[in-house]
């Protein structure tokens, strides 16, 4: 078990050694687009709008946040690995290493969590200050450092599978990205016909942001999106560790 | 003993038999050379061997272990130094080294102690604390030379080591290659500069389509051939080889030549020959 944490951590530290040197590029980056969505989306258009008996801008923020950490964890993750992997085959000196694979897919994705969980806080705290009725709730930072978790993982998974930044540019375009809009962040999914609505709940970001938005606005737990949270977590990491396997004996 | 074993190994892409039914030994303590043009295969053979690529069929043992059934503990007794560097450039030198130490499971007093002796030993001290990017090309692939070293492989496997580097870059990494030789590590490396192969190598392996097409001492395979080869322009289209056992044959050959032959050229026959005598083309075609 020693060993188990002691490779995760070994695997993650040089991750963490880079982002050090970048760190204030890498927040403020992903800090943009998410606030340019707050402006636009929450105040612009949003203003003076009630969704589902609360404000437009109450409503988005935890959208927001969740599309945040999404699209953070995933290519915090995602996008360092990749480029090891592909282009300077770095990322062979951990496949001929005594490092286990989930010492491997933990690691990697860890780097993901610390970037998603930075940038979504941030936001939130914005949030906060905008719109002073959302809560303040513990299980929001326990949920996010899950989402981050499981969208670090996605991100690992991809980058395991693809065979050049070709498809990874393609994969973004075609499906992180009408994901980040498209589930749940910005709009209510029960406005949607109903088989559009089954169809995005089979994206993890979907049930991220339900469970961040029914934190901080007080509504029952979701369970349903928490079981299915997990679900897509435990889908990820196996996923990977098959990717992984693939990869070397 | 044998440090690698290799029986009928085949690895084949798709339909393209990259390594077709290899077999070959390297004994303990030998610096083992394996030469052959870009696309012969040896890349693929070095995958194989350090647990990166399955092979398609074959048996395989690298430092007494199977290496599909026991590449937990292959991974543990070689060093590898790849082609590329394959370190991180927005990183410095001990960070580099330091992340190789954790991954070999190296505990934090002998992590210190190893970085400090092998920058010593390839007197890159005063480099320790300089980001790699800002690094010459000798020197970086001296870094990862050493932190293949770190967890002391009794394997050390190095694909093309000098590609890229100057003249004398190659020979200061040669150097070190003998040194770690003689200090006890068998090596396994890549090339396809004969010059290397020759005077680096205490036995060769030539590759040509997948296929091992000689073995031996680099000397041996030269008497093979012909110690002496003799080349000859005909009307400045093709340049033809002949070899021969001894000067003398060759300049009995010359002296027989008709009248149109204008080019000639007697020299001690190399690596290159034996290429060509086995397979009709040059090492770099």
């Amino acid at each position: 078990m020693m060993n188990l944490f002691s490779d995760i951590y070994s695997v993650f530290w040089i991750d963490l050694r880079n982002m050090r040197r970048h760190w204030k590029a890498t927040v403020a980056t992903s800090l943009v687009l998410p606030l340019l969505y707050l402006v636009a989306f929450g105040y612009g258009l949003g203003r003076g709008i009630d969704v589902a008996g609360v404000s437009y801008l109450s409503f988005v923020i935890p959208g927001i946040v969740a599309l945040t950490a999404f699209s953070t964890s995933f290519n915090g993750a995602a996008s360092k690995l990749q480029v090891d992997r592909i282009f300077y085959k770095s990322f062979d000196e951990l496949l001929m290493s005594p490092v286990s694979p989930h010492s491997i897919i933990i690691g990697k994705a860890l780097i993901g969590v610390v970037r998603g969980s930075i940038s979504a806080v941030a936001i939130y705290l914005v949030g906060l200050i905008l719109a002073p009725t959302l809560l303040f709730s513990p299980v929001f930072f326990l949920i996010l450092l899950l989402s981050c978790f499981v969208f670090a993982s996605f991100g690992v998974f991809i980058s395991l599978i693809i065979h050049s930044h070709q498809e990874m540019s393609n994969f973004s375009t075609l499906v992180i990205l009408p994901m980040t809009f498209l589930c749940g962040t910005f709009f209510s999914l029960s406005q949607l016909p109903a088989v559009a609505r089954a169809v995005l709940y089979f994206l993890p970001l979907t049930h991220s942001a339900n469970i961040l938005r029914a934190t901080v606005l007080g509504s029952p737990f979701p369970w349903l999106s928490f079981a299915g949270l997990l679900i897509f977590g435990g889908v990820f990491f196996v996923g990977g560790m098959i990717a992984l396997k693939k990869l070397s004996v | 003993m044998n440090s690698i074993y290799i029986e009928n190994l085949c690895k084949n892409y798709g339909s393209v038999k990259a390594i077709n039914n290899l077999n070959l030994n390297v004994h303990d303590g030998e610096i083992f050379g394996f030469l052959g043009p870009n696309g012969a295969g040896k890349t693929t053979t070095i995958r194989v061997l350090t647990t990166l690529t399955r092979p398609t069929s074959g048996r395989i043992s690298v430092g007494g272990y199977n290496v599909q059934n026991e590449s937990d503990k292959v991974k543990k007794v070689i060093g590898v130094v790849q082609q590329h560097s394959s370190l991180d450039r927005d990183l410095t030198v001990r960070e580099n080294m330091e992340f190789h130490a954790r991954i070999h499971h190296l505990s934090s007093s002998i992590r210190n102690k190893r970085i400090t002796e092998l920058l010593e030993y390839v007197e890159l001290t005063e480099y320790t604390n300089k980001m790699v990017d800002t690094l010459s090309g000798g020197m970086k692939k001296k870094v990862s030379i050493v932190c293949s070293l770190l967890h002391e492989p009794k394997l050390l496997f190095l694909d093309e080591p000098t590609v890229g580097l100057d003249a004398q870059a190659r020979r200061r990494l040669w150097d070190l290659v003998r040194r770690l030789n003689k200090d006890g590590t068998t090596i396994f490396l890549t090339t396809h500069y004969i010059e290397e192969a020759e005077v680096l190598c205490d036995r060769v392996g030539i590759m040509h389509h997948g296929q091992l097409i000689a073995v031996d001492k680099p000397a041996t395979l030269r008497e093979k051939v012909g110690s002496i080869v003799v080349e000859t322009l005909v009307d400045n289209k093709e340049t033809h080889y002949q070899f021969f056992a001894n000067r003398e044959a060759a300049n009995n050959y010359v002296k027989s030549l008709p009248s149109e032959v204008k080019t000639v050229i007697i020299r001690e026959s190399n690596l290159e020959d034996v290429f060509i005598e086995q397979t009709g083309e040059k090492v770099g075609e």
